[in-house]
């Protein structure tokens, strides 16, 4: 059995009696590159909340690498343990630019009070790295705040990665974005996922049959199916699910 | 959008020689003694005013209790000069209320250089217990600025009710020497004017560094998009905990020179007014650049001595309006307008800015 990076455990969060999640079982492996889809209310977000305890579980509890317990640790420790997270809506810092906003990210473990210091030769090296894959080279000196939607969507990407975070959890990175852009972020991830974990969460069949390999489905807070993309896809429940009953052919 | 001007360094060296020349060597010669005198005072308000910017313009947390601060700076050193006044003797005020013995929170006061560090250290203290529970529990925005505001407001209130250990509402008036020296000498006023002046240029100074420091740039994020900070892996608690406590420090030592320079601290100086006034000067002179809060602290203190003084009778009505308007019209201040301007006339050489979208056309057809 491989080894995992997150694993939810029996988790179940609700909202004024309404369940979001479950009693949730779910797990993504070292080194996965995992889509996550399922329609609206299905539960995705929360899941994303539970995995970077931005919200705590009523029952269950994650487990990160082994032997972090989420649950318990703040939003920032987590960060620094190792796990990156996108927000749906950009947000980025639009009062910096965008080599700013990366040299935020980038020292994130240092302390405050030696943040007086300037970068140091390596970290500048990534920031030019990531500078280039992310394709901002030349708006480097750009406010963050006018960048187009799709470059905002790469600079919080590129946050991300210059933190050299072990599992990246993405909520719909390519939401909004022209056909061109949407590759060039799926080129990105698979660029990016080569020595990490990754969790897209995307609504975008599209993209999803693009870039996907393995494909879980969540409905109503609980896992509906889970495997490569084809076999979901084929999936009846999963079928009925997205387009109603009635509705078979794909 | 908010940052300092971002003109070359070489000019902006030469401004700050400029200005610090005319402060210290012309304004002393050509200004009378009470000019002098009043000018002082302007230049701690405008102290107060970048510790306010700190928070406020950069970070955006809108403190109501920088008066406190301030205040908490002048009690400390204002119980020094009352002592050095009494000499062997106990100060004036305890006689009336039938103290016989100077109270013991009153002995370590008799060392001027342990007044200066309690004036700066004690609102640090302060701030930074009631900074630490408001920023942990996620409080912000509003209901910061009311909570500061009613600390000042509770302080005030426990000071009037210490008549026989703080002389209550009348507060501390008998200050007649400073190591020494009568302050009612004009030799003295003109040494405390001109390290008014040094001082102030050396917060101008460490604050500018600060800001252009990554951790200046962690307090604008921190203004932008808190949340986006704490899930980039830095506890804002500890960030906003530590700038807050900054400018409470730089509001107390701006104490320390207010207090000889006015030779009274009572508590009128932590009333709701005197707080927002201090926002006043700063929103005046444009708030997220350092030079406004200065700027804007002497503009609008010049204003109004000038106005009351001509017109003793309807004085806070023009304030008033002054005020209106600017905020009105000049929603950035002062330095945040002229900023504005000279982009406009010359386009800033360190920002670029992106041509339109370089995509073929907005809307792709979509290949579902």
């Amino acid at each position: 059995m491989t080894k995992k990076i997150v694993e939810v455990k029996g988790v179940t969060v609700s909202f004024d009696g309404f369940k979001v999640l479950d009693d949730l079982d779910f797990s993504i492996n070292y080194g996965e590159l995992r889509f996550l889809i399922g329609p609206n209310g299905a539960g995705k977000s929360t899941l994303l909340d539970i995995m970077t305890s931005k919200t705590r579980p009523d029952k269950g509890k994650v487990i990160f690498d082994g032997h972090i317990n989420v649950t318990r640790a703040a939003e920032h420790r987590l960060v620094r343990h190792g796990v990156g997270r996108k927000f749906q809506t950009p947000s980025i810092f639009s009062s910096l630019t965008v080599y700013e906003n990366l040299e935020a990210a980038i020292g994130f473990k240092t302390r405050p009070y030696k943040l007086g210091k300037g970068l140091s030769g390596e970290q500048k090296d990534k920031i030019e790295e990531t500078l280039e894959i992310t394709n901002l080279k030349e708006h480097r000196h750009t406010s963050a705040g006018i960048l187009s939607h799709g470059q905002k969507q790469w600079l919080e990407i590129g946050m991300l990665l210059v933190q050299e975070p072990k599992l990246v959890l993405l909520d719909e990175p390519v939401a909004g974005m022209t056909r061109r852009e949407r590759d060039h972020t799926g080129e990105l991830l698979h660029k990016i996922a080569q020595n990490r974990s990754i969790l897209v969460v995307e609504h975008d069949m599209v993209f999803v049959r693009q870039f996907a390999s393995t494909v879980t489905v969540l409905h109503m807070g609980k896992l509906l199916c889970e495997g490569p993309v084809e076999q979901v896809q084929s999936d009846p429940q999963v079928i009925e699910v997205y387009l109603g009953r009635g509705h078979k052919a794909a | 959008m908010i940052r300092q001007l971002s003109k070359p360094n070489a000019l902006h060296n030469f401004g700050f020689i400029a200005c610090a020349f005319l402060l210290l060597f012309v304004l002393p010669v050509v200004l009378s003694d009470f000019q002098i005198n009043l000018l002082g005072r302007f230049l701690t308000y405008a102290i107060v005013a970048i510790g306010l910017d700190l928070i406020w313009g950069y970070t955006g947390m809108l403190s109501l209790g920088q008066a406190l601060f301030f205040s908490l700076g002048a009690y400390c050193f204002g119980m020094y000069l009352n002592l050095e006044t009494a000499g062997t003797r106990l100060p004036e005020f305890m006689g009336l209320y039938g103290v016989m013995e100077l109270p013991f929170f009153w002995q370590p006061f008799y060392s001027p250089i342990f007044a200066i560090i309690m004036a700066i250290v004690l609102p640090m203290v302060v701030a930074g217990v009631l900074g630490f529970m408001i920023f942990r529990s996620r409080i912000q925005g509003v209901y910061f600025s009311i909570i500061t505001q009613a600390l000042t407001a509770i302080v005030a209130l426990l000071l009037i009710g210490q008549q026989r250990l703080i002389n209550g509402t009348n507060g501390i008036t008998e200050m007649r020497t400073i190591f020494g020296a009568r302050l009612a000498d004009p030799g003295t006023k003109i040494a405390l004017y001109i390290a008014t002046v040094i001082v102030l240029g050396l917060v101008y100074l460490g604050c500018r560094a600060l800001i252009r420091s990554r951790f200046g740039r962690l307090l604008v994020a921190v203004r932008d998009d808190e949340n986006r900070v704490r899930f980039m892996g830095y506890n804002p608690v500890v960030i906003k905990t530590l700038v807050f406590m900054l400018s409470a420090g730089i509001a107390g030592l701006a104490g320390v020179l207010l207090v000889p320079q006015i030779g009274i601290i009572s508590p009128k100086q932590l009333d709701i007014v005197a707080s927002i006034e201090i926002v006043i000067w700063v929103a005046v002179g444009g708030r997220g650049t350092l030079l406004g809060a200065i700027i804007g602290a002497v503009l609008v203190n010049t204003g109004k001595s000038t106005i009351s003084t001509n017109y003793p009778e309807i004085w806070q009505l023009i304030m008033g309006s002054l005020f209106i308007g600017v905020v009105l019209l000049f929603p950035k201040g002062v330095v945040g307008s002229l900023r504005d301007l000279f982009q406009k006339i010359k386009v800033n050489p360190r920002r670029e800015y992106l041509p339109l979208s370089a995509e073929p056309s907005a809307i792709e057809v979509e290949t579902a």
